[in-house]
């Protein structure tokens, strides 16, 4: 009489962990084993519903079954009512792929997260895995990056280069040694999707990086991962370990000739080294001190190497675009903008976490259908797209479509998509100087606009803030952005003026109030 | 400190000898080290210098260039508050206000008892905010009573 053990799902996403999977996995262990019931545990990724973690799924024979936010205290009263067998109970939410937040999504990056256990190579090869890299290999370089370019693919990490255009010109490159390195700095507020894929999916990304070494000939791979995520950190050295020992990459990637070394280094909690030159003076073990471009990185990079720089997203495309077809990656979004972007809610909205869509969807939908507003229950105010170096928008603004061209128009950018929702007690004042104090702290201080822009900046925000000479100092703050979005040598010190500005434009009555001490009641 | 095994000059030179094979060595062996011994004793520039072959100023550029590498001996317990937008939507500032007032830690003001505190920008827990790391472990919709009371354990 020894049914299949029923299979549970506890996220091992740091997300989740966050506000206590572990105390609800071991819960779970504890009362199925109470009951003499035979559990399989699985730690899965998060379905990205971030506000209903810690999500408990169990397997039945209609589907997929979802409970949350479940607390461990909660675990006991579920096996009650017989979640084992997709009871009913008050935390019971129905078949996790009907949840509206689900149906609604169109998932190519992220369709297996959440969904396997991260770890286990049999279940990524079960779910597609691997079907994109052994297309590549019987595919010529020129033949993979002829596809990657029809997909349109353009870069996720925040310039939205294209991709194919990236790898054409280190694959025309002739060197020794080529280099793939990956960005997975994910230093903006507001982003998490590279930290849920390593979490959730761990060999998408290996994947996408192999088929681009295999594309271009280059024998050598990086990961640099910012170490604010330890978590993310442990789950891609062993998803590495398992894969080279499985054969897929190192000295031969699946049985071919090609030979792809893979290794995870650790960022040391710098900003600027999520920018592409930084990061490789970094990787070099260097203080990371921006290069001036030229030369690019695609032909002098790593080492002095030619090299296709890419954030984890960007990689991550691939391998779905290889066994898909270009046209039909294509065949997602509007305008320029092709494919699927993963969208990051945060902030101060009811409903955060990560969506996946085709580009296209307005802000609005996105916070308010999908968000369901804020979580303060205040009107928000304030919208922040693209990491601190993107704008502020307003709640008449949000109409706006997720599109790199679109929000460009408005003086706004897509960067990572990343957005953060602000209620109505924001001070826009506090938040322009917040993006001065950001950059002098994080600026990497080779050129002047920005190490000493910067500073200037929070000096200048100070005295308006205090109500000091404001339209002299608002003059003066002007001229600033201009002179740091025109001289700064990259985008940090360049970028720095669009939120400042953004916030200034935006909200010109946050830097017209009485000066605080006389606000104060 | 506690759960840290003292400056060893030898065990130094071992775990940098192991990673000298490494392309672009330096970081993975500053954070071995400070892995190890919980920071980077200053007289491990040198042997990092040689085992690189670089000069020890650049040496000393890197360590002091990151924020994350100490140069001296650090509380048991280290507490990452994060403070960038999303958490700042959420109160992180308040968080930070009130254990100055209520808890008397200082965030970024050097050690309280045997913890540390200290602000971090983004910790890709954004819908879950306010978020601090803990000695590595993530916490969502963190408050200041439950920081303070994880610093008062750190101090066990
Ligand atoms: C200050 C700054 C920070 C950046 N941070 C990141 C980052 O965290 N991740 C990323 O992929 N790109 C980041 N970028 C963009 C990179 O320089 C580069 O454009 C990108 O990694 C290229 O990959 P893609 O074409 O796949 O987007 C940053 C740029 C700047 C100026
Ligand atoms: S703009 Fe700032 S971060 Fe960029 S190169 Fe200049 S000083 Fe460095
Ligand atoms: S802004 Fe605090 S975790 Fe991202």
């Amino acid at each position: 009489m020894s049914a299949a053990p029923i299979r549970i799902f506890v996220p091992v996403d740091a997300a989740a962990l966050s506000v206590g999977a572990e105390a609800v996995a071991e819960a779970v262990i504890r009362e199925a084993a109470a009951r003499g019931l035979a559990v399989e545990i699985v730690r899965n990724g998060s379905r990205g519903m971030l506000w209903l973690e810690p999500l408990v799924e169990v397997e039945t024979p209609e589907g997929r079954i979802a409970y949350g936010p479940v607390a461990a205290k909660d675990v006991a009263s579920l096996f009650e009512a017989g979640f084992a067998a997709g009871g009913a109970h008050g935390l019971r939410l129905g078949k996790t792929d009907e949840l509206t937040w689900m149906k609604r999504q169109q998932r190519l990056t992220f369709e297996r997260v959440g969904i396997i256990d991260p770890l286990s190579i049999a279940d990524y090869r079960a779910h597609g895995g691997f079907a994109g890299l052994e297309k590549a290999l019987s595919l010529t370089g020129n033949e993979i990056v002829q596809t990657i370019k029809a997909s349109g693919l353009r870069g996720r990490g925040g310039a939205g280069f294209p991709t194919g255009i990236k790898w054409q010109t280190v694959l025309d490159a002739k060197a020794e040694q080529k280099y793939i390195v990956c960005n997975a700095d994910e230093g903006d507020s507001g982003t998490f999707a590279d930290r849920m894929l390593f979490e959730g999916d761990p060999y998408l990304t290996i994947e996408g990086m192999a088929i681009a070494a295999v594309a271009v000939g280059a024998t050598r791979g990086y990961i640099y991962l910012r170490s604010e995520y330890p978590h993310a950190h442990r789950t891609l050295q062993r998803a590495i370990l398992k894969a080279e020992a499985a054969g897929l990459i190192g000295a031969s990637v699946m049985g071919t000739e090609h030979a792809f070394h893979l290794q995870v280094r650790l960022g040391a909690g710098a900003y600027i080294c999520g920018e592409e030159t930084s990061l490789l003076e970094s990787l070099e073990g260097k203080r990371a001190i921006v290069r001036a471009k030229p030369p690019l990185p695609a032909l002098q990079g790593l080492f002095g190497k030619p090299t296709i720089v890419n954030n984890v997203l960007s990689f991550a495309a691939v391998p779905w675009i290889l066994d898909h077809g270009a046209q039909a990656y294509a065949d997602y979004g509007m305008g320029r903008s092709r494919g699927t972007l993963p969208v990051q809610l945060g902030g101060n909205v009811r409903r955060g976490g990560l969506i996946e869509l085709a580009f296209g969807i307005s802000l609005r939908e996105i916070i308010e259908e999908m968000g369901g507003g804020t979580l303060s229950g205040r009107p928000i105010r304030a919208v922040q797209v693209g990491g601190p170096l993107g704008a502020y928008l307003t709640a008449e603004q949000l109409d706006v479509q997720m599109d790199y061209e679109a929000l460009a128009a408005m003086r706004a950018m897509l960067g990572h998509g990343g957005i953060v929702v602000f209620d109505d007690t924001v001070d826009m004042a506090r938040q322009a100087r917040f993006a001065f104090a950001f950059c002098a702290k994080e600026s990497c201080g080779k050129c002047t606009p920005c190490r000493i822009g910067a500073t200037r900046g929070v000096e200048v925000m100070d005295r308006i803030i205090a109500g000091t000479e404001r339209p002299k100092n608002i003059a003066v703050l002007r001229d600033l952005a201009k002179l740091m979005t025109d001289a700064s040598l990259c985008a940090m010190g360049g970028l720095t003026p669009m939120p400042v500005m953004s916030a200034l434009n935006h909200f010109p009555e946050d830097f017209d109030r009485p000066p605080l001490p006389l606000a104060a009641e | 400190m506690a759960g840290y095994p003292a400056w060893d000059q030898d065990s130094a030179r071992t775990i940098i000898a192991g990673l000298a094979h490494l392309e672009g060595a330096t970081l993975p062996m500053l954070h071995a080290l400070q892995d190890e011994f919980g920071y980077v004793d200053p007289q491990a520039v040198p042997l990092i210098a040689e085992a690189l072959n670089l000069s020890r100023a650049e040496v000393h550029g890197a360590i002091s260039f990151y924020h994350d590498f100490k140069t001296a001996p650090q509380p048991a317990r280290l507490v990452k508050l994060c403070r960038a937008e999303a958490c700042q939507s959420l109160g992180c500032e308040k968080v930070v206000a009130e254990l100055a007032a209520e808890h008397g830690i200082v965030v970024d003001g050097g050690p309280s008892g045997d913890a540390l505190v200290e602000t971090v920008y983004c910790l890709g827990n954004c819908a879950l905010g306010p978020s601090a790391l803990v000695d590595g472990e993530l916490i969502g919709r963190v408050d200041a009573a439950r920081i303070a009371g994880l610093c008062q354990h750190g101090r066990a």
